[in-house]
């Protein structure tokens, strides 16, 4: 218990504290003031624009710069679905790895693009080196510095009064990977290879074992591709263990480091956001109700993993916290990880749309489960993606200022911007096509054969390894119920379609909505205004957030998780 | 004109980002700390015997042994990592671990009465989990110093100086390496087997 409390207060503490210089560098690399490393940056991005032919003074209005992002993005998909097609004739594959199927090769390259980096594959057994740097960490960066220039842009529409622009998508791209992702990256990278994790191009080491025994140890460029995964909530791990794989967090010092990059940016923009909106309180209003949220998810799935599985007990075996283990449900953990830091973590890959492991969430407790799935089904807001989780939880903010409006009678208003048809329907719009593209594939899979092929693990379990792998397509997680065999081409073909409504079709509404803001008159806050940077409107936001959460996926979740929950207190086993 | 930029702008970060940053790293990786750029490998009178971070297989009795693995079929197969991914319910893991329990008190009757860690009959995630709580260390102490012709003292005293606490008295957990702990072990047995040959 007060291992659990320490752990946790001294993460959340780094995280508070990075946070804050973060994310006011961050509004100075948007708003293009100078910074310390424009002596380097500043040559190269002139450079970049130079070659690419971007005019990174002219500005774009919202529709020019939602048409730029999902060229981009359709550029890089094709480009990752062709170098792994092409791989076996591309250098830096030392084990001779063939193509990657088609379905396969369609669903990687929609998982990398849309920030999900769901893997239906094994990295170690299936991606060539090559593949894992040109195609993948490519899009670990780019994916997240797309991520990043939405949510700037959402910001500027907040902010900017009767104007008709929101940015440069190229210019914001740019610098949210030059100065931002690329500079921290190279830092976490040689932290990660101090720790252990290995950077290399060796072929697979063959070791005699001290009983005699071959083993063959996967090797690869792992560290500079696990420090982007992290920091830019992308998860896609170098090796099919993702983050419990001891080559890619090999101590608990990694792990904290590696925990702290998934929040940081996340973090670190509700403070970018109260910088640029001039009110500081702004960001640290939202970054209070995502702090709640985190906090109650990780005591309940630390409590649930501790109490661990009551069938053992039955066979005799020790699940006590002592000074000597940490006892709880340890299927699918790490012994240096223990309960606290595995549920810790579940909890914050899916707070974001990170979604690396350093536990199986398959052999979670049922309750212990439950919390990643809700984060995921809450939207991913709790600092959230990067870039996603801020406009998500800014669309939530407009949904609570709607409903304080409505309780008292007046044109509800944030950031003195008046909140009316328009902005409601396009803020709502945003809420419901998340839920449409979970529940309606993932029903479907439940009465067809195709679907009901993948589930490994039988009775209630079953159903939430469908859900759960529709809700992380959709929230553009990566995270799995990993005992679901994905790799078919129905599985492939719906979640990649998932993923990319998941992540284009929430968006565009988003991207308008800051269109529409934009061009509005700021008008001066009133003694009717309800002031949006206090306790009250944090409580009321996350009311807010849970009930929309609850209402929308209640009966989903207690088919899965809630079921299975109460069938193991009775003991009864599928 | 836009897929123009779109197209430019992907080749020259795929290149930066995907070609020029990862070779750099693997460069400056080796220059800084190049034995864990290269996996944190253990040798043993030259030979590669394995990574430190990377669990094996055990079963002789002289051993200690690691957790039960999931990763490929003989399990700790370090091309293949991953959990069982069985659910709490799920009757295959219970009799798995009904069965690893069973085969545990029947290697040493000295456990037959003794509650087991749970560390020592469940997968870990990974499959290649190159730790065990000291608890489960604790519980073959006896195994190994009888097979060994070793005092329990001398074991348990090798065990404790292979144990390492939380990083910094906060972080993590407990955990005690089981490859390291078992070369120890060979190192400290071998001048005695020499002996007796």
């Amino acid at each position: 218990m007060l291992n659990a409390i320490i752990q946790v207060g001294l993460f959340t503490l780094i995280v508070t504290v990075v946070s804050v210089p973060l994310g006011l560098y961050m509004a100075r690399v948007f708003r293009r003031e100078p910074t310390f490393l424009d002596v380097v940056l500043r040559p190269l991005e002139r450079l970049v624009y130079r070659v690419c032919g971007v005019h990174e003074n002219t500005e774009q209005d919202w529709i020019e710069y939602t048409i730029a992002m999902l060229l981009f993005s359709a550029v890089g998909m094709l480009l990752l679905y062709v170098l792994e097609r092409l791989q076996f004739y591309l250098p830096l594959n030392p084990q001779g790895f063939g193509a990657v199927a088609p379905d396969l090769a369609f669903n990687t390259a929609a998982s990398f693009t849309t920030n999900t980096n769901w893997q239906a594959y094994a990295g170690e057994s299936t991606m060539s080196y090559f593949t894992q740097m040109a195609g993948l960490a490519f899009h670990n960066f780019v994916s997240a510095a797309a991520g990043i220039a939405v949510a700037i842009a959402v910001i500027r529409g907040f902010v900017r009064r009767s104007a008709k622009t929101i940015g440069n998508f190229w210019v914001d791209l740019t610098r949210a990977t030059l100065w931002v992702l690329l500079p921290i990256s190279i830092v976490l990278t040689l932290v990660l290879v101090w720790q252990g994790v290995p950077d290399n191009f060796n072929t697979y080491t063959h070791v005699k074992t001290l009983e005699g025994a071959e083993q063959v140890i996967a090797q690869g460029p792992v560290a500079s591709q696990e420090s982007i995964k992290e920091l830019g909530t992308n998860g896609g791990g170098f090796f099919n263990a993702n983050s419990a794989h001891p080559y890619e967090n090999p101590t608990p010092l990694s792990n904290l480091i590696e925990m702290v990059a998934i929040f940081a940016i996340g973090a670190a923009l509700t403070h970018t956001f109260g910088a640029m909106a001039g009110d500081r309180r702004q960001g640290w209003a939202l970054f209070a109700a995502m702090a709640l949220l985190f906090l109650m998810g990780a005591a309940i799935a630390i409590r649930a993993e501790q109490r661990g599985n009551p069938q053992f007990t039955r066979l005799g075996i020790d699940q006590h916290a002592s000074a000597t283990q940490s006892g709880g449900n340890m299927e699918g953990k790490e012994v240096r990880f223990g309960i606290v830091n595995s549920a810790l973590w579940a909890t914050v890959t899916t707070d974001t749309s990170c979604g690396a492991v350093n536990a199986m969430h398959d052999s979670f407790t049922p309750l212990g489960g439950l919390v990643p799935l809700v984060n995921m089904q809450i939207g991913e807001i709790i600092f959230g993606g990067v870039g996603s989780g801020l406009y998500g939880m800014l669309v939530m903010a407009v949904l609570s200022v709607f409903i304080a409006g409505l309780m008292v009678g007046r044109t509800p208003e944030y950031l003195g911007k008046k909140i009316e048809g328009r902005e409601m329907k396009l803020a709502m719009l945003f809420i419901l096509i998340f839920p449409a593209v979970i529940l309606v594939p993932a029903g479907i899979a439940m009465v067809t054969k195709a679907g009901l092929a993948g589930i490994s693990n039988p009775g209630p379990h079953g159903f939430s390894q469908v859900l759960y792998a529709y809700t992380e397509a959709s929230a553009n997680n990566g995270s799995a119920f990993a005992g679901l065999n994905a790799n078919t081409p129905f599985y492939n073909v719906t979640l990649a379609f998932v993923m990319l409504f998941g992540r284009f079709l929430m968006k565009v509404p988003v991207l308008a909505l800051a269109g529409s803001l934009v061009a509005k008159k700021s008008i001066p806050p009133s003694a009717g205004t309800f002031p949006t940077n206090g306790l009250i409107f944090v409580l009321l936001l996350v009311g807010v957030i849970i009930i929309v959460a609850a209402l929308t996926f209640f009966p989903a979740d207690a088919l899965g998780p809630i079921v299975e929950h109460l069938a193991l207190a009775t003991g009864r086993l599928y | 004109m836009r897929i123009g930029i779109a197209v430019r702008m992907t080749l020259v970060l795929t290149l930066l980002t995907g070609i020029v940053y990862p070779i750099a790293m693997v460069a400056t990786a080796h220059l800084l700390f190049p034995r864990q750029a290269d996996g944190s490998l253990v040798e043993r009178n030259g030979e590669v015997v394995g990574s430190s971070l990377i669990g094996q297989n055990f079963t002789s009795p002289r051993y200690f042994h690691g957790r039960p693995s999931a990763a490929g079929d003989k399990g700790y197969d370090a091309t293949n990592s991953g959990g069982s991914n069985l659910a709490p319910t799920n009757k295959a893991l219970i009799d798995a671990v009904k069965a690893r329990v069973r085969a545990l008190r029947e290697s040493d009757p000295a456990l037959n009465h003794d509650p087991i860690p749970v560390d020592l009959v469940t997968t870990s995630g990974s499959g290649l989990d190159p730790a065990i709580t000291p608890a489960a260390a604790a519980v073959q102490v006896p195994r190994v110093a009888r097979a060994r012709g070793l005092s329990e003292a001398t074991v348990r005293a090798l065990v404790a100086a292979h144990t390492s606490g939380r990083t910094l008295g906060l972080l993590g957990e407990p955990a005690v390496n089981v490859l390291e702990l078992n070369l120890a072990l060979d190192a400290l047995s071998s001048p005695a087997q020499t002996a007796a040959r």
